[in-house]
C-alpha cells in the first residue's frame, strides 16, 4: 500500500511542475482574440499586452514589442480569470473546527495545502482566484483567506496579496446540527435552533465590543503617556471579531432562509458591522431589497435545490432576481468540481431570469472581485490590473467552451495542449512504477516462501510468538 | 454547504427509511397535468431532428392519440388538428434520464421524504413505481428542462444517496406527467438494480469523523460473501423457475424474491449493475458473463480503463454526470468529460444520466460538456434520448421522432444541449404539457413583491 502511494505521489509530482513553458520574457502578447473585457465591451481581433504580470495594454492595435512572447489566440475568447467566492480547495484536512459554537480563533490560512490536486483541476476550469472558507458547522466559524491558484508554488505564495481576510459565519440547519447531530461520541452542542444561532452571534459580539473597549482605553492611555500600564489579556477568539467591528475583516455568512438573512442583517446593524457577503443565500430573492439596503453582496449557486429543507425554495432565478433588485451577486462553487465549470453555471442566469451575457459573465469575474475587495486588481480586463486571464476555444458562456490556457500574474499556469502532450510520458512512468512495485512484491513473496520452506519451521513459528526478524512475514506483515 | 458535503459519507450508512411521508404531498402545488392520451396536434414550420435520419427544415409533426402519426417536410395537416406554430423553433425527441430517484426523493436530507434505500441486502421484489409520488415538485421542474420521461431506480448511488443493499429492486420507466402512476407509467420494470459490491478497504467512521482503513483480506472476505450470496440467490431463482415451469403451484412454495429474479436469470430483464471503479467493473462483467445476465453498466466512472472488455462483452454504459472529479488523483483532469467520446469511438453504446433528483435537469449540460470534449453532437443527442431507451427495451416506443412512437417531444429555441436554450413546448404522451413549475412560480411571485419599506 505504501508503495502504491509512492506511485501515485510520483505521478502527481510530475504533474505538479508548472506547465508553463519557462517564460523567457516578462512581456507577453495575446493576439487575435475575442476579448470579453467585462467593463468595456467585447473587442474582436484584439490583443492584450502583459508586462511584469500586469495588463499593460488592451485593444485592436496593440503590437508585440521586441522580445515579447506571443500567444496567438485566433478564433479564441479571453475573459478575466474566474473568481470563486466560495471554495474549500487547498485545505489540508477538515474545513470545520466544529467543537465550539464560536471558532473564530482558527484560520484556514494556517492549513493551506499547495499540493491539493483540486487547485490544478480548478485552474483547468479557468479559476484564478478563490475565497477559501472555513466550514459551516458553527454560527461563527474560522478565519478565511483569498488565494490565487498558483499551482506549484508554496503555501505562503498562494494568498492574494493585500486582500482583506475574512471570517465565516453560518446560519440555519448546519450550525444547529439539524441533519447530522454532533460527531458520534461527542455531546450535543448549543445551539440547536435558529434562536440559539442568533444568541451565539449576539453574545460573541457583546464580548468583542467590551474587549475592544479594553484595548481602546489601554491604547488611549498609553498614547497619552501614562506609565506602568498593564495591557489587557489577549483573546484570540475575540480579536478577529474586533477586526470585523473595525471593518478590517469581511464577514462571509452562510445562510439559506429569508428570515435568517434578515436576522443577521439586524444583528450586524445593531453592532455596527457590515456583512460583506451572504453565501448560498438561496432565499435571497425573497428579501433582495433588504440585502441591497444592508450593503451586503449575495454569492449563490446556479441551480442547486432540495438537498435539504432550507433549500426547498431555492430557485435558479435567484441570481438574476437579486441583481434586478440591486444586490451585487456572484455565482460560486462550494465544490472543487463545480468550480471547473462556473462559466456554464453563470450562463444559466441568462436562461433563468434573462441576464445579459455581460451581466452573466460578471457573476464570476467582476462581481466576486468587488465582493472580495480585490477589484482594483482582478475581475476585468483593464490596463493596470493583474494579468489573470482565461483563454477558451468557444464563447465562454457556451456549454461547448473548453479552457485552453489559464494565466495568473501573466504566467501560464494551465495549458491544455501541454497537459495533453504530457500524458503519454506520465502514463509510461506510472506503468513503470507499477511494474517495479509488482516485481518487488513478487520478490518479497519468493523470499517469504523460501524462509518458510521447511514445514517443521513453519510449525515452530505457529507455536512461538514471532520476534522481529524471525521471518519476512513478521517484518513486512503490516506493510501491505 | 461544507457540513453537508462532509456528511455525504453518511449516506453510505443504511438508515431506516420506513417512515412514509404524507406531509409533503399535502403542501405541494398540484401541477398542470396531462389529460388522457387523445387529441390531434400539428407542429408546423420547425426544424425537426428525428434522430432517425437527416434533420427536416420547415417540417411538420403530427400527433394523434398519444402517438406520433407522421413526420416530414410535406405532410397533410388533419382537419381536426390543433396547430402549433413552431417557425424558427426546433423539435427533438423528449430527453430521457435513465437513472434517477425522481418521485422517490423530495428533500434529500429529510429522511421522511426519501423512499430509496430499503433495509436488507437482497430486495429484488421491490419496484420503484410503487412509491413514485406523482405530486413531487421535482417532476414539473425537471420536465421544464425538456426531460419528458425518466427511470426511477431504487438504491442507485448518486449525488443524493447510496446504499440500499446489493439488489435494491426494480427500476421503473415513466412519463413526467400524469395524475397517477397508472397514467404516467411506461413500463413498471425495466431493469433489476444491482449495486456491485466493492472491495472497500476504506470506510467513513463517524466516531472520528474521518476515514478508517480495513485490511484488504477482511474487505475481500466481505466482498466474497456478497458475491457468493448473490450467486446463490440467482441459482435458487433458476431452480425456482424450473419448479414453477414443471410443477403446479401446490408443488412449490411461492417466493416473491425468487419470482422477481426469474426474468433476470432468463436474460429477459436487464441487470443494471452499478459500478464505478475499474476493478469493480471487471468483477461485475465477469460475474454477469458467467451468470448469463443481460448487463447494463451504470455509473462507469472508470469505464475508460476497461473499455476493451466492455467492447468485447458488448456491455452498454449509462454514464453518471460528466461533471464530476476524476476517480484518482493522477487521472487526467478531464477524464469524466472526455471519456464519453472515448467510449463512443470504441463502439460502446453510451447514455447519460444524472443519477439524481434535483440535478436531473442538468442532463443536457452533462451531454453538452461531453461534446465539448470530443463526443460528436449527434451521438450526444442519442445518448440523452434513444440509446438508453434501447438499452432498457424501450427503443421501439421512445427515443426518435418516428410514426408509431410515443409522442414525447420538445420544441425548443435551439440546440437542447446548450445552456441558454429554452424549451417552449413539451409534449408528453401526445399531450401539450405545462412548463410551469415551483421555481418559475416562486420567481413570478417574488418578482411582484412591492419594494420593501425597510
Amino acid at each position: 500500500m505504501r508503495r502504491l502511494l509512492t506511485v501515485a505521489i510520483s505521478a502527481i509530482t510530475l504533474l505538479a511542475q508548472p506547465p508553463a513553458q519557462a517564460q523567457t520574457s516578462n512581456v507577453i502578447l495575446i493576439q487575435n482574440a475575442t476579448i470579453l473585457t467585462v467593463t468595456h465591451g467585447t473587442i474582436e481581433h484584439g490583443s492584450i499586452l502583459i508586462r511584469d504580470g500586469k495588463i499593460a495594454a488592451v485593444g485592436m492595435d496593440v503590437k508585440a514589442p521586441d522580445g515579447a512572447t506571443v500567444i496567438d489566440a485566433a478564433g479564441q475568447f479571453v475573459i478575466p480569470g474566474i473568481i470563486d467566492c466560495h471554495s474549500h480547495i487547498a485545505v489540508d484536512g477538515s474545513v470545520n473546527e466544529g467543537g465550539p459554537a464560536v471558532s473564530s480563533m482558527v484560520n484556514i490560512a494556517d492549513v493551506l495545502n499547495p499540493a491539493d490536486i483540486n487547485i490544478y483541476r480548478d485552474l483547468a476550469g479557468g479559476v484564478t482566484t478563490a475565497n477559501i472558507l472555513h466550514g459551516s458547522a458553527n454560527p461563527i466559524g474560522g478565519q478565511t483567506v483569498v488565494i490565487k491558484l498558483r499551482w506549484g508554488k508554496q503555501a505562503n505564495q498562494l494568498p492574494f496579496e493585500g486582500a482583506l481576510p475574512g471570517i465565516k459565519f453560518a446560519l440555519g440547519e448546519n450550525p444547529k446540527h439539524s441533519n447530522f447531530g454532533p460527531p458520534a461520541g461527542t455531546p450535543a452542542r448549543y445551539p440547536a435552533t435558529r434562536l440559539g444561532v442568533e444568541e451565539v452571534i449576539r453574545q460573541a459580539f457583546t464580548e468583542a465590543r467590551e474587549y475592544k473597549k479594553l484595548w481602546d482605553d489601554y491604547n488611549q492611555r498609553k498614547a497619552a503617556g501614562e506609565q506602568n500600564l498593564l495591557p489587557p489579556r489577549r483573546d484570540l477568539k475575540l480579536e478577529p471579531l474586533v477586526e470585523v467591528l473595525e471593518g478590517k475583516r469581511y464577514v462571509h455568512a452562510h445562510c439559506y432562509r429569508a428570515d435568517e438573512i434578515l436576522m443577521l442583517a439586524r444583528v450586524a446593524k445593531e453592532f455596527g458591522f457590515k456583512v460583506r457577503t451572504f453565501q448560498h443565500v438561496l432565499e435571497g430573492y425573497k428579501v433582495a431589497d433588504e440585502i441591497a439596503a444592508s450593503g451586503a453582496g449575495g454569492s449563490t449557486f446556479s441551480d442547486w435545490w432540495a438537498y435539504k429543507i432550507e433549500a426547498y425554495d431555492a430557485i435558479p432565478y435567484n441570481a438574476a432576481l437579486m441583481q434586478e433588485r440591486g444586490v451585487l451577486v456572484s455565482i460560486n462553487s462550494d465544490s472543487a468540481e463545480e468550480a471547473r465549470h462556473l462559466n456554464q453555471e453563470a450562463a444559466k442566469s441568462m436562461k433563468y431570469g434573462d441576464l445579459s451575457a455581460n451581466d452573466a459573465l460578471k457573476l464570476i469575474t467582476l462581481n466576486p472581485a468587488i465582493q472580495l475587495g480585490i477589484d482594483n486588481r482582478a475581475g476585468s480586463i483593464d490596463v493596470g490590473k493583474d494579468a489573470d486571464l482565461v483563454i477558451y476555444n468557444h464563447d465562454p458562456l457556451s456549454v461547448y467552451a473548453v479552457v485552453q490556457k489559464t494565466l495568473i500574474d501573466g504566467q501560464v499556469y494551465f495549458d491544455r495542449e501541454h497537459d495533453l502532450a504530457a500524458r503519454p510520458a506520465l502514463e509510461k512512468e506510472k506503468q513503470a512504477l507499477l511494474e517495479k512495485e509488482k516485481k518487488a512484491a513478487e520478490e518479497e513473496k519468493k523470499h517469504e516462501e523460501k524462509s518458510n520452506k521447511s514445514p517443521e519451521k513453519k510449525q515452530d513459528q505457529k507455536k512461538k510468538p514471532l520476534k522481529p526478524g524471525d521471518s519476512s512475514e513478521g517484518v513486512s506483515g503490516g506493510g501491505r | 454547504m461544507t457540513w453537508t458535503t462532509l456528511s455525504n459519507a453518511s449516506r453510505a450508512l443504511k438508515l431506516p427509511r420506513r417512515l412514509a411521508s404524507f406531509l409533503l404531498a399535502s403542501i405541494l402545488a398540484v401541477p398542470a397535468l396531462a389529460q388522457p392520451a387523445t387529441g390531434v396536434y400539428a407542429i408546423q414550420g420547425a426544424k425537426i431532428y428525428t434522430l432517425a435520419g437527416p434533420s427536416i427544415d420547415g417540417g411538420t409533426v403530427i400527433i394523434r392519440d398519444g402517438k406520433i402519426s407522421a413526420v416530414g417536410a410535406h405532410i397533410e395537416i388533419p382537419a381536426d388538428a390543433q396547430m402549433i406554430d413552431a417557425k424558427g423553433l426546433e423539435v427533438y425527441p423528449g430527453l430521457f434520464d435513465p437513472v434517477t430517484q425522481l418521485g422517490l426523493t423530495e428533500v434529500g436530507q429529510v429522511i421522511a421524504t426519501v423512499d430509496v434505500n430499503e433495509l436488507g441486502e437482497f430486495n429484488p421484489e421491490l419496484v420503484a413505481a410503487t412509491a413514485v409520488n406523482p405530486a413531487s415538485a421535482h417532476i414539473p421542474v425537471t420536465r421544464a428542462s425538456g426531460i419528458t420521461h425518466v427511470v426511477a431506480a431504487p438504491g442507485a448511488p448518486g449525488f443524493e444517496l447510496s446504499g440500499g443493499g446489493v439488489i435494491s429492486g426494480q427500476a421503473s420507466a415513466f412519463n413526467l406527467s400524469g395524475w397517477t402512476m397508472e397514467e404516467m407509467q411506461i413500463q413498471r420494470s425495466v431493469a433489476m438494480v444491482i449495486n456491485w459490491p466493492s472491495i472497500q478497504t476504506r470506510s467513513f467512521d463517524f466516531a472520528s469523523f474521518g476515514f478508517k482503513e480495513k485490511p484488504y483480506a477482511d474487505a475481500k472476505k466481505e466482498y466474497d460473501k456478497f458475491v457468493n450470496d448473490l450467486s446463490d440467490l440467482l441459482d435458487r431463482a433458476r431452480h425456482y423457475a424450473q419448479a414453477k415451469e414443471k410443477g403446479s403451484p401446490a408443488l412449490y412454495e411461492r417466493d416473491l424474491r425468487l419470482e422477481a429474479l426469474i426474468p433476470v436469470v432468463e436474460g429477459k430483464l436487464p441487470a443494471m449493475v452499478v459500478a464505478g471503479k475499474a476493478r469493480d467493473i471487471r468483477n461485475a462483467v465477469d460475474f454477469c458473463a458467467k451468470q448469463n445476465l443481460k448487463m447494463i453498466l451504470a455509473d462507469g466512472s472508470e469505464a475508460w480503463k476497461v473499455k476493451d472488455l466492455l467492447k468485447e462483452k458488448k456491455i452498454p454504459v449509462i454514464l453518471g454526470p460528466t461533471e464530476q472529479l476524476p476517480e484518482e488523483e493522477d487521472d487526467p483532469y478531464d477524464k469524466p468529460m472526455s471519456q464519453p467520446a472515448e467510449l463512443n469511438a470504441a463502439g460502446i453504446p453510451i447514455a447519460f444520466s444524472s443519477f439524481g433528483t434535483a440535478f436531473s435537469r442538468r442532463l443536457s449540460q452533462y451531454a453538452g460538456t461531453a461534446v465539448a470534449y470530443g463526443l460528436p453532437h449527434d451521438e450526444a443527442l442519442k445518448a440523452v434520448t434513444l440509446n438508453a431507451a434501447r438499452m432498457l427495451g424501450l427503443g421501439d416506443r421512445l427515443g426518435t421522432l418516428e410514426p408509431g412512437k410515443i409522442a414525447n417531444l420538445i420544441v425548443t429555441t435551439g440546440d437542447p444541449l446548450e445552456i441558454r436554450t429554452q424549451v417552449r413546448y413539451i409534449f408528453i404522451n401526445g399531450q401539450l404539457t405545462s412548463t410551469a413549475n415551483r421555481h418559475r412560480d416562486l420567481y413570478e411571485q417574488y418578482r411582484k413583491r412591492p419594494e420593501s419599506a425597510h
